[in-house]
């Protein structure tokens, strides 16, 4: 028994079965992400003032990553024109480096951007000793500016043990940029290039503090958003770039010599799924990056 | 008698010898039994696997719904027999000296609520007769993805398995209820023994994912099946309309299940890696402020639960709609009535399920505004709901019915149907619902829509198509000794909920309302209370309703009465195919030349005209059935 329209396209809806699949595929992880998008937007209008970061990830990075996946659309395209026209080796090229575009991004999401949030720390002060910390947080100025105040001071925690020492009684930090000169606006973020922590040393009482952790899902709303949805965005990166291996590795010459319009319509739907993870980052890089 | 039906669909009876499977348009060699039955791509024995999974498992949630009962009749008493049983498997943390605890009271409620719906009535009503029926309605050889379909039930299975698991580990299975409403699910069994994976709620989760994927891949597979392998002149307007029924709920499946899934992973973040998407800041539990972050929303979980929930409705009644509309146009030996309008509403009441979910939380004070909007759009979704029940009452006038099994089931439907349909309205008013919220009414509500609604167009449709799966029916005089008593139960079970809702006897009370004034009021001569015990005995008078119906179904697959291909004398697809049909399932490719339902045409011998019986030179279009009274 064969299922027909598995290659060629059925006359009167003009679409073979796995593109109406992918499409249909898609429209579900539209749902997916629009689930965790609208997580995104209820979390960030119902926290309290100054509770919702700006300017914590790296948007140089950031930016480089775009790029290697919007060429990795581009190349993807590229492969599969290239087994259109029966180009088999320049098949091979492109979708080389689509994988290899892929592993990049991955490597620089899993490999650079997490850890870097891993060393960052951030202790929230409690709003009675919120005084105490002015010099350091400069919340008279933006008070005047008419912006929301800080209530969090960041940067790399100089005495680790402090986390798990009960003994030790305040979190030495080497201060981000914006905490040694508050109410200058040229150190506010967010800042375009990222800007390292300072040599300079903020010590805070940890009777002071509500609440400090490293850089984790735990931390915030915020980085339980960021951690969660570029996590599942990048299983989704991982996905594509394994099913794009299985097509470049032997098993895809093997159907080309059988059947290369298969071969050609499989690359199709694999874009098609790749393009919309490509769409997925466009949505994150502005609202977790710039916005 | 249906040789005579089709020139082009004409197959011999001995093709189908007992060892079927292997049929004439596929491959001949046996294949062994575990590729057969176990892990088969064949679209018909996964719907016959689905099938068989989804009604153990509702007979199972119907068991914990049974082991409910005796502790609201009888709270605080030593359950007899079973107690003792359930105490030495799950330990007294369940069962102590055979008196249920509050804890295993919850967990029986949730997993009741989880297990009848996503265990028993979407993998039966949706699953099973969908990937059974929809292809051989269309005129298709298969689904087309069908190693996908394969996968969907595997996926299924294990959620299904990890659900049953998670009564096993410290602390029992989830008992957040089935809705999972945080901050309370978040927190749930996070004591001194906590394990990170291995306790109720996580589990819960996780095979939520699972049954999620489950069916995503069936829904891929279902509306693609319906667009791209339709027979030749099958065209949209042909399908019968339980086609279209489950093409709609494939898509509210498509849907809606994904924000439910991202909301799951959001609730495992928090469980396993310690976020607060749903903690709220300053969170207390046993008097001590809890480690987390917060800014989280409860509020955002409901959204998300319910933007699934309410689609799910819709999931569940659907589907039996369509098996209800085959049955009564073939026992009514009369076209449906207002085929076209049917079809349209169905399309209506997809869309607007995706607009309604909020009136499930008219209580969380989400502002007027938005339940101004919500109230208006539930309003509105009635009116499909409607047209499709007028249509069906319609579609009885006239008609020379004959009362088979399956009709029985079918029109009882329709009244049972309509009492759910209709006392939903007050719950629709975020004014009257401020009283009726999570009462007994709610309860009386949606189990009118879905017990003796959904499950009876579920057996209906069992009856009706057994003999396509078997070759064999099953036995009419059991059929009907599980019929009656399953129609005086379902409502001696749930008429009386409605009172004990509006005597205000809340849905989660563990003692049935014992130690509450509001139930010790009186109506029709018992307290609200007291009327615990009638609802319990006919609950588990009920149970012993569906031995008939077990007995029935696995003693008639080999001893049932042989039928022919099409005993019921039906117009569509799937009766011009063998009984049961091979691999591939027609013996040529089917083409059809007709409308779904041309029962008793003029002028003809027969009163059914197959779908593939070619239209004559000078016949008539059959009329469109009126409602006038001369005839």
């Amino acid at each position: 028994m064969e299922i027909p329209y598995t290659v060629t396209a059925r006359p009167d809806t003009g679409l073979w079965n796995a593109k109406i699949g992918i499409w249909l595929f898609l429209a579900s992880e539209v749902m997916l992400f629009g689930g965790l998008f609208s997580a995104y937007i209820f979390l960030r209008l119902d926290a309290e003032p100054g509770y919702w970061p700006h300017g914590l990830l790296n948007v140089p990075v950031g930016t480089f990553n775009t790029a290697i996946l919007i060429a990795s659309s581009v190349t993807v395209v590229l492969a599969w024109a290239a087994l259109k026209m029966r180009q088999f080796a320049r098949y091979k090229i492109y979708m080389g480096i689509t994988i290899l575009c892929g592993v990049i991004f991955l490597v620089v999401k899993l490999g650079y951007e997490w850890p870097q949030k891993y060393v960052h720390f951030g202790a929230y002060i409690k709003s009675s000793a919120l005084e105490k910390y002015e010099p350091l947080l400069g919340n008279k100025h933006l008070l005047a500016e008419g912006l929301p105040p800080r209530v969090e001071i960041t940067g790399h925690l100089h005495n680790h043990e402090a986390l798990h020492d009960p003994k030790i009684k305040e979190y030495e930090i080497a201060l981000d940029p914006v905490y040694t000169d508050p109410t200058n606006p040229k150190m506010d973020r967010p800042h375009f290039l990222y800007v390292p922590p300072t040599e300079k040393i903020g010590v805070v009482q940890k009777a002071d503090v509500e609440r400090a952790t490293m850089f984790l899902p735990t931390h915030n709303t915020y980085f339980a958003t960021y951690f969660t949805i570029t996590g599942l965005h990048g299983l989704h990166v991982l996905a594509g770039v394994l099913v794009f291996t299985y097509f470049w590795l032997p098993v895809g010459s093997k159907l080309y010599r059988e059947n290369p319009e298969h071969l050609a319509n499989r690359v199709e739907v694999a874009g098609l799924f790749w393009h919309f993870v490509d769409l997925v980052w466009i949505f994150v890089f502005p609202l977790f990056y710039l916005l | 008698m249906d040789a005579s039906s089709s020139v082009s669909t004409q197959h011999h009876h001995d093709a189908h010898s007992p060892a079927h499977g292997s049929g004439a348009a596929g491959d001949h060699h046996e294949l062994p039994f575990w590729r057969k039955y176990i892990i088969s791509t064949d679209h018909k024995v996964i719907g016959i696997q689905y099938g068989i999974s989804g009604l153990i498992f509702l007979f199972f949630g119907f068991c914990l719904m049974m082991l409910m009962r005796w502790q609201l009749a009888f709270p605080g008493q030593r359950l007899p027999i079973v107690g003792k049983m359930i105490e030495n498997v799950l330990g007294p943390g369940a069962m102590a000296n055979g008196v249920m605890t509050p804890e295993f009271y919850n967990s029986l409620g949730a997993m009741h609520g989880t297990i009848m719906i996503f265990l028993g009535i979407v993998p039966v009503a949706f699953a099973a007769f969908g990937n059974f029926v929809v292809p051989l309605q269309i005129g298709a050889p298969d689904m087309t993805f069908p190693k996908i379909n394969m996968a969907s039930y595997q996926a299924f299975f294990v959620g299904g398995l990890i659900m049953l698991l998670s009564f096993f580990v410290p602390g029992g299975a989830a008992k957040g209820g089935w809705t999972s409403y945080t901050p309370l699910s978040d927190i749930a069994d996070k004591g001194p023994t906590y394990h990170l994976i291995f306790n109720g709620q996580t589990l819960w989760l996780i095979a939520f994912i699972l049954l999620i994927t489950s069916s995503l891949l069936g829904a891929v597979n279902f509306i693609a099946t319906i667009i791209q392998l339709r027979a030749k002149g099958m065209t949209w307007m042909r399908l019968p309309f339980f086609v279209w029924a489950q093409f709609v709920t494939a898509f509210l499946l498509l849907l809606a299940f994904p924000p439910l899934e991202s909301a799951i992973v959001m609730q495992l973040m928090d469980r396993v890696a310690g976020t607060s998407f749903f903690l709220p800041s300053g969170l207390v539990v046993n008097g001590a402020a809890v480690s987390i972050s917060g800014g989280g929303s409860p509020l955002l979980w409901q959204h998300l639960f319910w933007f699934l929930g309410h689609p799910e409705v819709y999931v569940l009644i659907l589907p039996g709609m369509g098996i209800v509309a085959e049955i009564l146009a073939n026992n009514t030996r009369k076209p449906l009535w207002g085929y076209k309008s049917l079809v349209l509403s169905v399309l209506v009441l997809g869309f607007l399920s995706f607009i309604v979910w909020a009136h499930h939380m008219w209580l969380t004070g989400m502002g007027t505004a938005v339940s101004a909007f919500f109230q208006t759009t539930t309003m509105i979704i009635s009116i499909p709901s409607v047209i499709i029940l007028s249509a069906f009452f319609i579609s009885l006038w006239g008609g020379s019915i004959r009362f088979t099994v399956p009709m029985l089931f079918a029109t009882a439907f329709l009244p049972m149907f309509g009492i759910g349909g209709l006392t939903g309205i007050p719950l629709a008013f975020n004014t009257a619902d401020l009283y009726l919220h999570d009462t007994y009414y709610v309860i009386a509500h949606f189990h009118y829509i879905v017990a003796p609604g959904t499950i009876f167009a579920l057996f209906g449709g069992i009856y009706y198509w057994f003999p396509k799966a078997t070759g064999r029916k099953m036995s009419d005089f059991w059929g009907k000794v599980h019929f009656w008593p399953s129609l005086i139960c379902m409502n001696a079970i749930f008429l009386p909920m409605f009172l004990q809702g509006m005597l205000g006897m809340h849905r989660r009370w563990y003692d049935g309302g014992q130690g509450w004034n509001l139930a010790a009021e009186k109506v029709w001569g018992l307290s609200g209370f007291h009327w615990n015990t009638p609802i319990s005995i006919a609950a588990w008078v009920m149970g012993l309703a569906q031995i008939p119906f077990i007995i029935n179904f696995f003693w008639s697959i080999r001893h049932g009465e042989k039928v022919d291909d099409n005993p019921w004398e039906a117009t569509t697809l799937e009766w011009t195919a063998p009984s049961p049909p091979p691999h591939g399932n027609f013996v040529a490719a089917p083409v059809v030349y007709r409308g779904p339902y041309e029962y008793s045409l003029p002028g003809r011998a027969k009163d059914y005209t197959m779908q593939t019986e070619p239209v004559q030179p000078n016949e008539r279009k059959a009329p469109e059935p009126t409602m006038s009274l001369g005839h």
